[in-house]
């Protein structure tokens, strides 16, 4: 394109940073879980539920172990593997085109829409459609793009972001969604889960059939054959690409896989882990255009080839969208996924998001979690998530973020100082006891003090010294009796 | 060195450029990649996306690491155990005290020092120990919690048995040593340290220790414990020998207790309602006493405890505490 990309091609960072929570304000209000009571029991619920379903499997783990190799073999054969499947699926008549960032794949979108005078446009679930933000970028050229999925679609008629991965609109219980369809579509309230989803169908078919254009995401690419496999359980996916004359996939980089015969196990995974099914509804696989008709891939870089460079992080790009490290997220489950900031929530949103838009914007991400490690035990692809939460601290206080601060560098400076001092640490620990002892007759404590005595007793000091004093005055009484040792127990 | 603890495994550098494919792909097909994977699969795939000036340390290291041999997975792969070291009779054990046990919780150690030695245990206090580092590392200070690492290394350097009477230092030790300095003598030191319960029951397979405490009593294992050392089983089989003591399980007992160190102080609204559905659950299980193998969870819990209206009878106390209890 010759002449200057419009504004509303650019979906920089910041703007779609507004409102992030975790990210803009400082950390008291930051903390603060949310009011997503139903949020919490179904995360929860369908959390357990993928569990018990995978413990039933005893090869389950040998999956996850053999998922991670292909995904580590296929990120370290990029080049080969996306030269590959673009050969195959061109050959076929679909045409592949590479994004380097969001805004070079809308003006590619663009250009399509204007080749084919296309006039509306339904879209099946994609996570790197939001990453372009496309339903701001299609309305600015006076295309609307209607969701499909029912999940989409109701956040969508909400005016709301997706709050989850798998299921957008988690947050909604039926009665919501009833109200939402009396309010936006005119429909007589109903709560009845069959009753919504009729009202739903009967909206959407009218679009499938008037759409020109369908856009989708892309679950795996397969490079062996050439193809796409999109997986779904509400058949939207498959009346999005198949009803309109034009299908538009979107995939990141790293959706890749190199063979067919690798799909199944990704299936196993992907199904199980992300809403506890054996096997989703539908597996597509889409090897190309047919007659008439015409496919496009586009392929998204977006940072992520950046990311690709870090050794200590790469594996974050193994991530199917599964959602299972959402579910058991203690922390998403109170603070709900618009808190993240960006497109993607929970803990690989902690860690995808600061490595994708930038730590200067996204730098407090990683500090939002207890590192209970919840999140590494569950992922089908076994990205380590935990270990590069702690990883991606260390870069957000070396690199310029807003964790980064001088004081707090000065106190740890101090602090390690003392630690490798013992004396020192003696001098400092005494002071410590004998504040935290004052403490509690204080009305008001300051600081890191106040944050845990908000709804925290402090510890009790008791009365005594501390180990070490005890110690140099008492190991001598610890004395070895032959006779103390307790009759053998068998090893269980 | 040790070639499980390596330094996490380091991956292609991929030109900065713009990604276009390049010609260059003449790497075999995984089909063939499966069949001669010990000769370096995908190098010449490889070789496309690395960089010039990085190629060949790339290739170097890469040859051995990105084969797909999904043979050598296998399909009944299950979580390996840990295998332990045997603790031989007579050993020295070096007590290593986090400070905030040395502080806050003196009873702890005493307890622990007690217990080995009553277990014939020769117990030992280096007495220049400080930290292990946790608190710096957790918070993204690397450089600062290395020299701490570096300092607890030269203290404990002369011992073969470590024992701590807290999951989540051990991990740091043991898991954690590894990010902060991939020196091999480092992380050797951090293998030598156990968490208590792990010690007495894996290493000296001892299940009985003599102990008498009848209350009704629920365990609470921290999340470092649980997901990065494993060390579930243990706290259980001593608990399951100790005479007149009634076990109720904590309902959702694997999930987390909110306190997470500086996460504790940093978001304490997110950490007072972990702590809260914790507490709720500690309540709902009918303990008198919950135990655990780490007390700084229960430091966390016990102050939420306190002002909970049904929670202030519920006392907390660090499993060594109640293993040498004279109730
Ligand atoms: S990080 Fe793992 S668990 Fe989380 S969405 Fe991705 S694949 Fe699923």
């Amino acid at each position: 394109m010759e002449a200057a990309p419009p504004e509303t091609l650019r979906p920089g960072p910041s703007a779609l940073m507004q409102g992030a929570r975790f990210v803009k304000e400082l950390t008291r209000g930051l903390a603060e879980p949310g009011q997503f009571g139903s949020l919490a029991q179904s995360a929860e619920r369908s959390s357990k539920h993928n569990q018990q379903l995978i413990a039933a499997i005893p090869y389950f783990q040998s999956w996850r172990e053999q998922a991670h190799q292909i995904k580590r073999y296929t990120l370290a054969n990029l080049d080969k593997l996306l030269e590959e499947f673009e050969r195959k699926i061109t050959a076929r008549g679909a045409t592949v085109l590479y994004a380097q960032n969001a805004q070079e794949a809308n003006e590619y979108l663009i250009r399509i829409i204007q080749d084919h005078h296309v006039r509306t446009v339904v879209k099946a679930k994609s996570m790197v459609s939001e990453e372009m933000e496309l339903n701001h970028v299609l309305e600015s050229v006076g295309v609307r793009a209607v969701e499909t999925d029912l999940g989409e679609f109701l956040v969508q008629l909400a005016g709301q972001r997706p709050i989850h991965l798998v299921t957008p609109a988690l947050h909604l219980s039926a009665a919501d969604v009833g109200r939402l369809f009396q309010e936006k579509l005119g429909e007589p309230f109903t709560q009845e889960h069959a009753a919504l989803t009729q009202i739903a169908r009967k909206h959407l078919r009218r679009y499938f059939l008037e759409a020109d254009l369908g856009i989708s995401g892309v679950n795996f690419a397969i490079a062996d054959v050439g193809a796409v496999c999109l997986v779904e359980n509400e058949g939207n996916q498959g009346l999005s690409t198949s009803c309109p004359r034009v299908h538009v996939a979107l995939m990141g980089i790293e959706k890749l896989i190199p063979s067919i015969r690798h799909l199944p196990v990704f299936l196993n995974l992907l199904g199980r882990s992300g809403t506890g099914q054996k096997l989703t509804t539908y597996t597509h696989l889409i090897y190309g255009s047919t007659p008439g008709r015409k496919l496009y891939v586009i392929v998204l870089d977006n940072g992520r080839t950046q990311l690709l460079r870090d050794p200590k992080t790469w594996t974050a790009l193994f991530c199917i969208r599964c959602g299972a490290c959402l579910n058991a997220c203690p922390v998403y489950r109170r603070v709900g996924g618009w808190a993240y900031g960006w497109v993607y929530p929970g803990p690989i949103g902690a860690i995808l998001t600061p490595q994708l838009v930038g730590l200067q914007e996204a730098g407090k991400l990683p500090f939002a979690s207890s590192l209970c490690g919840a999140c590494g035990e569950v992922c089908p692809v076994k990205i380590d998530i935990p270990h590069q939460l702690v990883h991606l601290r260390h870069r957000a206080v070396e690199e310029p973020s807003p964790v980064r601060s001088w004081p707090e560098r000065i106190v740890w400076r101090m602090w390690a100082w003392a630690m490798c001092h013992p004396w020192m640490y003696r001098l400092v620990m005494r002071v410590v006891r004998l504040g935290t002892r004052l403490a509690r007759f204080l009305p008001w404590h300051p600081g890191p003090l106040g944050a845990w005595t908000r709804g925290r007793e402090l510890p009790e000091v008791p009365p005594g010294p501390d180990f070490r004093s005890w110690w140099k005055k008492h190991a001598h009484e610890l004395k070895i009796f032959p006779s103390n040792l307790p009759p053998e127990t068998p090893r269980s | 060195m040790n070639s499980r603890f390596e330094p996490i495994r380091s991956t292609p550098t991929v030109d900065s450029g713009r990604l276009t494919p390049r010609q260059n792909h003449e790497g075999p097909l995984p089909d063939q990649v499966e069949q001669k994977s010990s000769v370096g699969p995908g190098v010449g795939g490889v070789t496309g996306m690395v960089s010039e000036k990085t190629s060949e340390s790339a290739l170097g290291t890469q040859a051995d690491k990105v084969g797909l041999d999904l043979e050598a997975v296998g399909w009944s792969a299950t979580e390996q155990k840990r295998e332990y070291p045997v603790y031989e009779p007579g050993e020295p054990v070096a007590l290593f005290v986090p400070c905030y046990i040395d502080q806050f919780y003196p009873q702890i150690a005493r307890a622990t020092a007690e217990l080995l030695t009553w277990l014939q245990v020769p117990v030992e206090f280096p007495s220049r120990q400080t930290c292990c580092g946790q608190p710096a590392f957790n918070s993204g200070y690397w450089k600062e919690a290395c020299r701490v690492v570096h300092h607890f290394c030269e203290t404990f350097a002369p011992y073969r048995w470590i024992v701590c009477p807290s999951g989540s230092c051990t991990a740091m030790c043991r898991v954690f040593f590894r990010h902060l300095d991939a020196d091999a003598r480092i992380i050797e030191i951090g293998q030598r340290v156990f968490e208590l319960t792990e010690f007495l029951v894996e290493c000296m397979g001892v299940g009985d220790v003599g102990a008498r405490f009848p209350h009704k009593v629920t365990l609470h294992i921290g999340c470092h414990t649980r997901r990065e050392l494993r060390v579930v089983e243990p706290p259980l089989e001593l608990l399951r020998y100790v005479e007149g003591l009634e076990y109720v399980e904590l309902p959702n007992m694997e999930e987390c207790c909110g306190f997470g160190g500086t996460f504790s102080v940093k978001m304490p609204g997110l950490s007072m309602a972990m702590g809260q559905t914790k507490v709720e659950n500690i309540i709902r299980s009918g303990a008198e006493v919950v135990v655990s193998p780490d007390i700084s969870c229960l430091m966390h819990l016990s102050g939420i405890l306190r002002r909970h209206p049904q929670g202030r009878n519920i006392r907390c106390m660090h499993i060594a505490e109640l293993l040498v209890a004279e109730e």
